[in-house]
């Protein structure tokens, strides 16, 4: 989202921290950019070039007395780098660790100095707001939230791809309208937003009005823009767990809420989808999560348990089939499958039986054979070569 | 500073050199200077981290605390051809696994790890910001999207030689 900002209109970016230099009283801008976008970076480093060539970043700015000057610095692919303290530390040249707030950045940020730190769709809304008057930007949105907004619509959705709406639209009109739907006509489930910080919403909230508050209401948040359809086929309990291997991977090890409670959820999530679970662990899953949430030192760690708390509210039901009846109704997880023959459907052709790679099945000839769940390896082969279709994962 | 501490070529540690200074020996420009001294060896080893530090001045375990915080560093070397493979979420749902399990049945190598012949490394990262095109894999900077396992054979072909 915002690298297709950066991508497709540098300038308004450009112009945009000019505006705010002004307004502050700055003379010099960095962007931080992920070292990943190298489009973007070239974009910006022609765009940057451009401005400077027609006068409007530099010395004396349009008559006006007004110096400004910006410079790109690079990330090296840490997540963290998104909290502003970090994101300040990286620029400084240095791991990009958070630091307790107070001092904010905006009393004590880049080199000690007063820092004004902003996300670059925030830039990108201040010149069309001068331009058109902040009655026209607040004509558009909800009460509290003004405006539009940009998602990254992907995953189990017919059209996939950048959006930009009102803010107030509802989830129903976006995946519904906007998305085409749900692909392959399968049935909706959750839609994640805000990326690993997020959470995961249900139907119920699907005529719910998309604004920053109504979000954080209903578990999760705005946050990066991102928004995941996924379908009945995804496990709930797996996506947190995918979640939670992010963050454990992300965290900058600085606070040990973040860096030892992470992994300990991980662990325990992970205990789950192999089916080794108990309802004690999904208890401690709610306890662990409230304590990082408010004790871990910066915003990727408060934020770490989202995914595992908006799933535990709402698929409960999911978690504790995990646990109790060992089954992933999704089919996700791999340790929870249990392949079984239809007798009836069977065939006896030794199809199956010849290969299986651990001789799990047995039987004879033209009779129907059967599966032995312990020696079975999960691996699928089976169904593959059945030609009868006599061969259920459940 | 008279010369390098340690072992490398003459040539080697006038081109850090010259990096750093084209970034004043500026110690704030650290990371731009790592980015720019992977881009020339491929990779950042120890001594190519003890040159760094000796000219921009600082200790060498701030080079080498940034060097290994930062995931897009790396101080063993790549392959000739350095595949990622995204597992962002968008990828993740749409089963960037299976592609990132065939690449590894494929190539007989690990996340990390590079092929005996040196032309393959394979690693896994978080997001390319291509999530309409999940899920989706680099291979040298060029992007595959839409995948499913079955592509991965046919692409791994196009870098036969």
């Amino acid at each position: 989202m915002d690298r297709s900002l950066l991508e497709g209109d540098p300038h308004s970016i450009l112009e945009a921290m000019a505006i705010c230099g002004y307004c502050i009283g700055a003379d010099k801008g960095l962007i931080y950019i992920r070292a990943e976008y190298p489009l973007a970076i070239h974009r910006l480093q022609v765009a940057i070039q451009q401005a400077e060539e027609y006068g409007l970043l530099g010395k004396d700015i349009l008559g006006t007395g007004f110096n400004f000057e910006i410079e790109l610095r690079y990330g090296a692919g840490a997540f963290v780098c998104g909290e502003e303290t970090a994101l300040i530390h990286s620029m400084e040249g240095k791991r990009g660790e958070p630091t307790f707030k107070p001092p904010f950045p905006a009393q004590s940020g880049y080199l000690g100095k007063p820092t004004n730190v902003n996300n670059v769709e925030t830039y990108a809304n201040i010149p069309v707001i001068i331009n058109k008057g902040a009655d026209w930007f607040a004509s558009i949105g909800t009460e509290k939230s003004k405006g539009t907004k940009v998602f990254a619509l992907a995953g189990k959705i017919n059209n996939v791809g950048l959006i930009e709406v009102p803010m107030g639209i509802t989830l129903r009109e976006i995946i519904y309208e906007i998305g085409g739907g749900i692909k392959g006509g399968k049935k909706f489930k959750a839609v994640q937003t805000g990326g690993p910080s997020g959470g995961c919403l249900t139907e119920k909230h699907l005529d719910t009005p998309i604004d920053y508050d109504s979000l954080v209401a209903a578990g999760s948040m705005m946050g990066s823009g991102g928004m995941i359809v996924m379908d009945e086929d995804d496990c709930m309990v797996a996506i947190a767990k995918f979640y939670l291997g992010f963050t454990v991977d992300e965290s900058c090890g600085k606070c040990t809420p973040c860096r030892v409670g992470n992994r300990r959820l991980l662990e325990i999530l992970t205990k789950i989808t192999d089916g080794k679970g108990t309802m004690e662990d999904l208890e401690e899953l709610k306890n662990l999560s409230a304590v990082i949430k408010d004790t871990a030192l910066c915003g990727l760690g408060q934020t770490s348990p989202n995914p595992v708390l908006s799933t535990i509210n709402n698929f409960w039901d999911e978690y504790v089939e995990h646990v109790t009846e060992k089954k992933c109704r999704a089919g996700q997880c791999k340790a929870l499958k249990k392949y079984m023959i239809d007798p009836a459907k069977c065939k006896g052709c030794t199809a199956c039986a010849r290969a299986c790679p651990v001789s799990a099945i047995s039987g004879t000839l033209k009779n129907p054979h059967v599966i032995n769940q312990l020696d079975c390896i999960k691996c699928g082969t089976c169904v593959e070569k059945c030609k009868f279709g006599a061969i259920t994962v459940r | 500073m008279v010369g390098p501490k340690v072992k490398i070529s003459e040539s080697n540690f006038l081109k850090i050199k010259e990096i750093c200074e084209s970034f004043d020996n500026n110690p704030g420009e650290l990371i731009n200077v790592l980015h720019k001294t992977q881009e020339h060896f491929g990779f950042l080893p120890e001594e190519v981290q003890q040159v760094v530090a000796d000219c921009l001045g600082i200790p060498v375990g701030r080079v080498y605390g940034v060097v290994s915080f930062y995931s897009f560093f790396t101080m063993k070397p790549k392959g000739k051809y350095a595949i990622s493979v995204c597992l962002g979420t968008a990828c993740y749902v749409k089963g960037a696994e299976k592609i990132l399990d065939a690449l590894k049945s494929e190539l007989k190598i690990s996340e990390g790890g590079v092929t005996d012949d040196g032309k393959f490394s394979l690693d896994v990262l978080r997001c390319v910001g291509a999530c309409g095109l999940a899920p989706v894999m680099t291979i040298n900077g060029k992007t595959y999207g839409r995948l499913v396992p079955e592509h991965v054979k046919e692409i791994l072909a196009e870098y036969a030689e």
